[in-house]
């Protein structure tokens, strides 16, 4: 069983980057839920995905130790740091977090200046598959080359693919390898 | 066929037009939107209609009239909307109208909130309108049961000429999981002599009307009628699950959402020797009796898990058992079920019987 929270605030794409994880469960052929929660807003409220991923029967939705924390707000971190596994990954939106900020010592933090990243490629819509490529990169759960074609071949389904998803993708790859 | 990663509503919606539901009335309510969203663009590629009502009230009378006209008719609503389409639910049982309703639940009462919640089924299960009826009652816990349950309901509504309802939740409707979805059926609009047309010479006239008064003796057998078409229901379409029952000495009664989570507190409590097991009613109503019928002398006692206050399924799980165990409840409101919890529960429970 793996478990990942995506978690964010709404218009961030937290919850496209947690889909295209599950679609990439399926077509591996695996059991997986994704489960969200947002607020009443459209852009700005909590958004988050819980996710669950099994080879067996999948029971609870809701994931009470996950192994990754994607997160790309300081709230986010709040609100899910403490229910990481030890040794699991947090990743960090580092551009939208203060620099002394304290973490638990017992996970592993990725710092990846995603807002930054993105502006500097002129995509400040793909902060979301920036932090999906470094997942990918600082995760031994993932292989880098399997999750940027997943992620293509889930565009591709949806009819709407763009090279510059593989490049933001690409640049979060980049940033966790050197950051990691 | 390949599967496809789904949210709940969605599925459940496609699965009624591949059922052959070609007509739907209904009006917007979170968490329940998804499928009047869904349906608004993919009824019209199915040749089907799809109404936007006015109210949740012209939403279940829409139904009516086109159930009555011979289609596969559905609406959806949740929490507060179900409350308005009850008396609609009164007329289609009272008129033998086959139709689905479903309802995505939410919590609490009045305009409760939007999250997720089992604040229903007291509503679902007794019915909130006037006279003497029940509907079958079909409770899913996954995004593929939901394809399934749906894919049937129109069949099981005809087959008793009666409301069905679906009781999905706010998890369910949200979630997405992989599902494979079921061959797109036609349905035959003219499949029944009692679907109304215009009358044509030499013809008795078609009428949907209060049932009693198509008895010629003023209705006097209608109440043995009644008493049969609910009886069979009763005998022939109670459905669950079993989850380690075999030797459960605690046996968890959970439907839905809820279910899951207490799928995971089974797996948690058996690694601690925790002997915890689950009978899961599929229909609320007729609500699985026969599943407790089956239940072993090691059981020591019962434990319902419902998401909300009052514990509203707990009366039928002591009339279902008969008084043969101590039953007790675990609820919550705003905070998910708790597998820690129910485990935790069930560990008091084995102390004290």
């Amino acid at each position: 069983m793996i478990e990942i929270i995506c978690s964010g605030v709404g218009g961030q794409g937290v919850l496209v980057a947690g889909t295209v994880l599950a679609d990439i469960a399926m077509e591996e052929g695996k059991n997986v839920s994704w489960y969200p929660s947002y607020g009443f807003e459209m852009r700005g409220g909590a958004a988050n995905c819980e996710l669950k991923i099994s080879d067996g029967e999948l029971q609870s939705p809701y994931c009470l130790e996950p192994d990754i924390l994607l997160t790309m707000s300081e709230s986010a971190i709040d609100t899910f740091e403490d229910r990481l596994k030890p040794d699991g990954i947090l990743l960090v939106n580092s551009s939208l977090v203060s620099e002394d900020r304290k973490y638990r010592d017992d996970i592993r933090v990725v710092g990846i200046p995603a807002t930054e990243l993105a502006a500097e490629i002129g995509n400040p819509r793909g902060t979301n598959l920036i932090m999906l490529g470094a997942l990918a990169e600082a995760s031994e759960l993932y292989d880098v080359d399997e999750v940027r074609a997943g992620m293509n071949h889930y565009f591709d389904k949806k009819g709407r693919n763009n090279p510059k998803n593989t490049e933001a993708f690409n640049k979060g790859v980049e940033a966790a390898r050197n950051n990691g | 066929m390949a599967k496809v990663l789904m949210k709940g509503n969605q599925a459940l919606a496609e699965s009624c037009l591949r059922a052959g539901c070609r007509f739907f009335s209904g009006y917007p309510i979170t968490p329940q939107t998804d499928i009047l969203e869904y349906l608004s663009w993919r009824m019209d590629e199915v040749g089907g209609k799809c109404v936007q009502t006015e109210s949740e009230l012209c939403g279940v009378n829409m139904l009516f009239g086109a159930a009555a006209a011979g289609a596969r008719a559905l609406t959806t609503t949740s929490g507060p909307g179900f409350s308005l389409k009850q008396e609609g639910i009164s007329y289609l049982c009272g008129s033998d109208l086959p139709a689905v309703i479903v309802d995505v639940q939410r919590i609490g009462c009045a305009l409760g909130d939007i999250f997720m919640g089992q604040g229903d089924y007291w509503q679902l299960t007794r019915g909130g309108g006037h006279g003497d009826y029940r509907t079958i009652v079909l409770a899913p816990c996954s995004v593929q049961e939901s394809v399934d349950l749906a894919y049937g309901a129109f069949d099981l509504a005809e087959k008793y000429r009666h409301p069905v309802i679906i009781a999905t939740d706010a998890a369910l409707g949200q979630m997405m999981e992989p599902v494979e979805l079921p061959e797109m059926k036609e349905h035959d609009m003219e499949k029944y002599d009692w679907y109304i047309r215009p009358r044509k010479e030499d013809e008795p006239q078609r009428a949907i009307w209060n049932r009693y008064w198509d008895w010629e003796d003023g209705g006097h057998k209608y109440p043995a009628y009644i008493l049969d078409k609910y009886g069979r229901m009763e005998a022939e379409e109670q459905r669950w699950e079993e989850v380690e029952t075999e030797d459960a000495e605690i046996v968890i009664v959970a439907y839905g959402t809820s279910a899951r989570v207490a799928k995971s507190a089974i797996a948690r409590a058996r690694k601690e020797g925790i002997k915890l097991g689950m009978i899961r009613p599929i229909t609320l109503w007729p609500f699985p009796k026969k599943a407790f019928d089956g239940l072993g002398p090691q059981v020591k006692g019962i434990l319902d898990v419902e998401r909300n206050i009052l514990g509203q399924m707990k009366d039928d799980v002591i009339l279902a058992d008969e008084n043969r165990h101590p039953v007790e409840f675990y609820g919550e409101y705003w905070d998910n079920t708790s597998e820690f919890k129910i485990v935790e529960i069930a560990k008091e429970m084995l102390k004290r019987y």
